[in-house]
């Protein structure tokens, strides 16, 4: 038997968790050491209790450095640390987003919770698993391949009455035992250690539905959200944002919110904000108070008429080719015939349920926040920031918000709400009016694309070109985590840092010569712009694919071959085949033959599209009724494929497939910001109108497509990117009309077809 | 200001506030009953209903006073994880809500509408909700738990 190696000399030793020999020793002495033990091991991704912990009453907790946002995340967590542990789903409790409890695992960020966010979990309830049956096997003197665990239970597989219960083993104490971390923050964190974690063929509850958590609370309004949040002395406030862009304070008028009984006004340079003891007060000040505002800019925004046509003309910031093969130029020169189409896409807002809200109370001994953000860990980051504080003095509870897709105005509303704690020396809530999530939050990017297709004499394509051209998807940052990126941060002063990024179509189509290339354009004010962008779910997905998955059914238009049949033609991956079949298959889908009888009032029509994201592959028909007459465009059914690797709970895919769909025909129909030459004109449901229950599609059909052998990847956003373009063409197949601008408005489908 | 004598969820409450001030705020910062939710202050998307006498209203853009003497229903009042609203029961069935901060628009309205229509058909469901938002795009699973709650309700 070795001796007993001191954690240093342990570490020192092996470098990482590869001493066997050591195991049983390591933890024996870890546990006499958490017998004596007082608190819990610093929140360090390379401590085992930073992932999970089982309390005296054998449950587990998992903690993750991720939330859900309502797709059933946190359910597919437990399930994934059940399935290692041997324990029960329901005894499976999961804390998450709270940056004094998780690890920053890049908060809710690209459909990455499962993909990468469960990675890290799966492993530490694996080595959980591994120390506390060879703890067992101390304790029982069994040899630790001689063992079982059947919910928390370690046995003697030969002698069931020889058994230790986790509670037994560690229960409401520390495992105290290092973990490798391969240095990462945010989505990639991960950690290794020397168990292994199970194979898929022994799942007993990854792959099965299991129902969300979150519904009684949200059903019977028990649960609490970051709205509801109430502290001793609090205040409520309200930011007052410009009445135009690109203003600056001349005066504040603060004799005009006299009569609003303790209403105060508070200011930092650009930045002004009313204070009241009760809410409705602070409503009446922020309607009351007269702001002179300088115009440091005029009209810095172009006709919104012009839009597209200033992305056109503007000059390239940054340009990528990420997909550049072959010899383009000639496969132009030599082509039989060249197809040509524009297809150009809004500013749209994230449009949450409600405005953003948050609770920050600053004090000298440190900061707490409760924010609806979507990345807690790095609004810690950006208010200790703001506040020129250490991170560790900023401690943010995330709670369940308004809804969240993307960078929207929740990141605003917690760096607002520690500004103004810190301005008022007491805690303060701040709540957005309507016009503050839907005028001011960072938008979707606005965009054109330019595509160029060669076909020869058989109608083969043999040249291929797709260029986005855009305001960048990251001129303001997609987390909180620099207050330059936040309005509270660049009206107070700091300069505004933006970035340049865009993307491409992700298909496989295998096109000889091909360019898939983005640009983006300067940010049409560079400061606290209403018209900044940032992401928006499924950031540039549903823009750039409503036009390259347009084109591709142009192409087949021109090669006079059925959309599907030409995408299977193209298509390089077995996966996408399979995926674009099953919709196909699933909806009925028939090769259409002769001239459509186009006569009637109302016209029916099919479409279908196609896109992978970072892995996942899905496919969708949509089938529609365009009514001549109005204009309107009425879903009738849509057929998704999806194939996102091993699905760990089905139920809760076809939820979070069905939202993608609603709301990607949202905005495809819908959605379009609204401005003027200095304003954002859209301020309410009226002036940024999204989708109704009466265009809520009748029937939403899901395939969903299991591949238990391949690591799971994400769900949150790749089904609507699909949406727009399969809707699109469903108006072609219907109309004969392409329409190459979003959103599909009455008014629109009146004039085109007209 | 002024004295506003009202129930709410079968609880006699006194306000004293500006009888210009949405029922919203009463609930919400004099009551401290949060459930309503601040969604636009323009009864624009229904984040905010309650039922006031049995009728389902917006409480952004209805002012306290005149809810003097009335009966305000919100969503705790509906119903509990006890005992709760078939359409409660049905929410958590479907597994509608997502973010669920529409959700008193949706089940305070369907609610006030089923009482009075308990057999109405998916066009007129659709058309009784019309109006309300939903951001996530719960709709379909939306109606689905309107259906299944009618077999309850009928």
């Amino acid at each position: 038997m070795n001796a007993p190696l001191s954690r240093r000399e342990f570490l020192k030793a092996s470098g990482a968790l590869i001493v066997t020999a050591a195991g049983p020793t390591l933890v024996g002495e870890a546990f006499a050491q958490t017998a004596s033990a007082t608190g819990k091991p610093a929140l360090l991704p390379t401590e085992l209790d930073s992932w999970v912990a089982i309390g005296a009453d054998g449950r587990v907790t998992a903690f993750f450095g991720k939330m859900d946002m309502g797709q059933s995340l946190d359910i597919a967590i437990a399930q994934v640390v059940a399935d290692e542990l041997d324990v029960a789903v329901d005894k499976v409790d999961v804390v998450m987003g709270d940056t004094a409890l998780t690890c920053n695992q890049g908060g809710a960020s690209g459909s990455t919770g499962i993909w990468m966010g469960a990675k890290p979990l799966r492993s530490a309830s694996a080595e959980a698993r591994r120390l506390l049956v060879q703890a067992a096997s101390q304790k029982l003197g069994v040899p630790p391949e001689q063992l079982r665990v059947d919910d928390g239970v370690v046995s003697a597989v030969a002698d069931g009455s020889k058994k230790a219960s986790y509670s037994e083993l560690i229960g409401g104490r520390y495992f105290n035992h290092k973990i490798e971390w391969n240095k990462q923050t945010g989505n990639p964190m991960d950690i290794k250690v020397e168990a292994k974690p199970k194979s898929h063929t022994e799942y007993r509850v990854v792959g099965k539905s299991f129902t969300r958590r979150d519904l009684p609370g949200k059903v019977f309004r028990t649960e609490k959200y970051v709205t509801d949040v109430s502290v001793p002395k609090m205040l409520h406030a309200r930011v007052i944002r410009p009445t135009r862009a690109a203003c600056t304070v001349a005066s504040v008028d603060e004799g005009s919110i006299k009569k609003v009984k303790g209403a105060r006004v508070v200011r930092d340079k650009e930045f002004v904000a009313v204070l009241a003891e009760h809410e409705w007060d602070a409503v009446r000040a922020s309607q009351m108070l007269k702001v002179n505002w300088n115009h440091a800019k005029e009209a810095p925004f172009p006709e919104m008429a012009a839009l597209h046509d200033h992305i056109r003309k503007a000059p390239v910031a940054k340009r990528e080719e990420p997909v550049k093969k072959g010899d383009l130029a000639s496969a132009f020169k030599t082509a039989a015939r060249v197809v040509e189409a524009e297809y150009e896409w809004p500013f749209q807002s994230h449009a949450s349920m409600g405005p953003a809200c948050a609770v920050a109370d600053v004090r000298a001994d440190g900061v707490t926040v409760w924010s609806g953000s979507q990345k807690p860990h790095y609004v810690q980051q950006g208010v200790a920031k703001l506040l020129g504080l250490p991170d560790e003095k900023v401690h943010v509870i995330w709670m369940y918000g308004p809804g969240s897709y993307g960078r929207n105005d929740a990141g605003d509303a917690a760096l607002d709400a520690a500004m103004l704690s810190k301005l008022a020396g007491r805690p303060v809530r701040v709540q957005g009016m309507r016009s503050d999530g839907i005028a001011w939050d960072p938008k979707g990017p606005a965009c054109v694309h330019r595509a160029r297709a060669a076909l020869d004499a058989s109608g083969k394509v043999v040249g291929y070109e797709f260029i986005s051209k855009g305001f960048s998807r990251i001129n303001i940052q997609t987390n909180e985590s620099d207050p330059a990126h936040s309005l509270v941060g660049m009206s107070t002063g700091i300069a505004p840092k933006p970035n340049d990024g865009f993307g491409v179509p992700t298909e496989t189509y295998g096109f000889e010569n091909k360019l898939l290339a983005w640009e983006t354009i300067p940010p049409l004010l560079a400061s606290c712009s209403p018209l900044r962008t940032s992401h928006l779910r499924d950031p540039v997905g549903p823009e750039i694919h409503f036009g390259s998955e347009q084109f591709i059914d142009e192409l087949a238009t021109a090669a006079n071959e059925d959309p599907v049949a030409f995408r299977l033609k193209y298509v390089t991956a077995p996966r996408d085949a399979a995926v674009i079949k099953a919709a196909a298959e699933k909806a009925g889908w028939q090769p259409r033959s002769g001239a459509r009888d186009r006569s009637g009032d109302v016209l029916s029509g099919r479409g279908i599209a196609y896109a992978q994201r970072n892995g996942t592959i899905v496919a969708v028909v949509a089938e529609i009724e365009v009514e001549r007459k109005t204009g309107r465009i009425r879903a009738k059914r849509f057929t998704v494929a999806h194939d996102c690797g091993l699905i760990v709970n089905p139920e809760g895919l076809r939820y979070t497939i069905e939202g993608n769909v609603v709301h990607g025909l949202s905005r495809t129909l819908f959605e379009e910001v609204q401005f003027d030459r200095d304003r954002v004109t859209s301020v309410d449901w009226m002036t940024y109108p999204i989708l109704d229950i009466k265009d809520a599609p009748e029937t939403i059909d899901v395939v969903l497509i299991n591949h238990p052998e391949i690591a799971p990847t994400g769900a949150g956003e790749p089904s609507i990117r699909v949406t727009p373009a399969a809707v699109a063409n469903a108006f072609f197949d219907a109309t004969g009309v392409r329409m190459r601008r979003v959103p599909l408005t009455p008014e629109r489908v009146k004039a085109a077809l007209a | 200001m002024a004295r506003i004598k009202f129930a709410v969820d079968g609880k006699a409450v006194t306000v004293n506030a500006d009888p210009n001030m949405p029922l919203l705020y009463a609930l919400r910062g004099d009551l401290k009953m949060t459930n309503p939710h601040f969604g636009c202050g323009l009864a624009q998307c229904g984040a905010c209903t309650v039922h006031l006498d049995g009728e389902a209203v917006r409480s952004c853009v209805m002012p306290v006073s005149a809810v003097a003497g009335k009966k305000v229903t919100t969503l705790q009042g509906l119903g509990t994880p006890e005992k709760p609203h078939p359409l409660q029961a049905a929410y958590v069935q479907e597994q509608v809500p997502q973010c669920g901060y529409c959700i008193n628009g949706w089940i305070m309205t369907a609610a006030a509408y089923l009482k009075k229509n308990p057999k109405a058909s998916d066009a007129e469901v659709r058309d009784a909700l019309a109006g309300l938002k939903c951001r996530c795009g719960t709709h379909v699973s939306i109606l689905r738990a309107i259906k299944r709650a009618q077999t309850q309700m009928a």
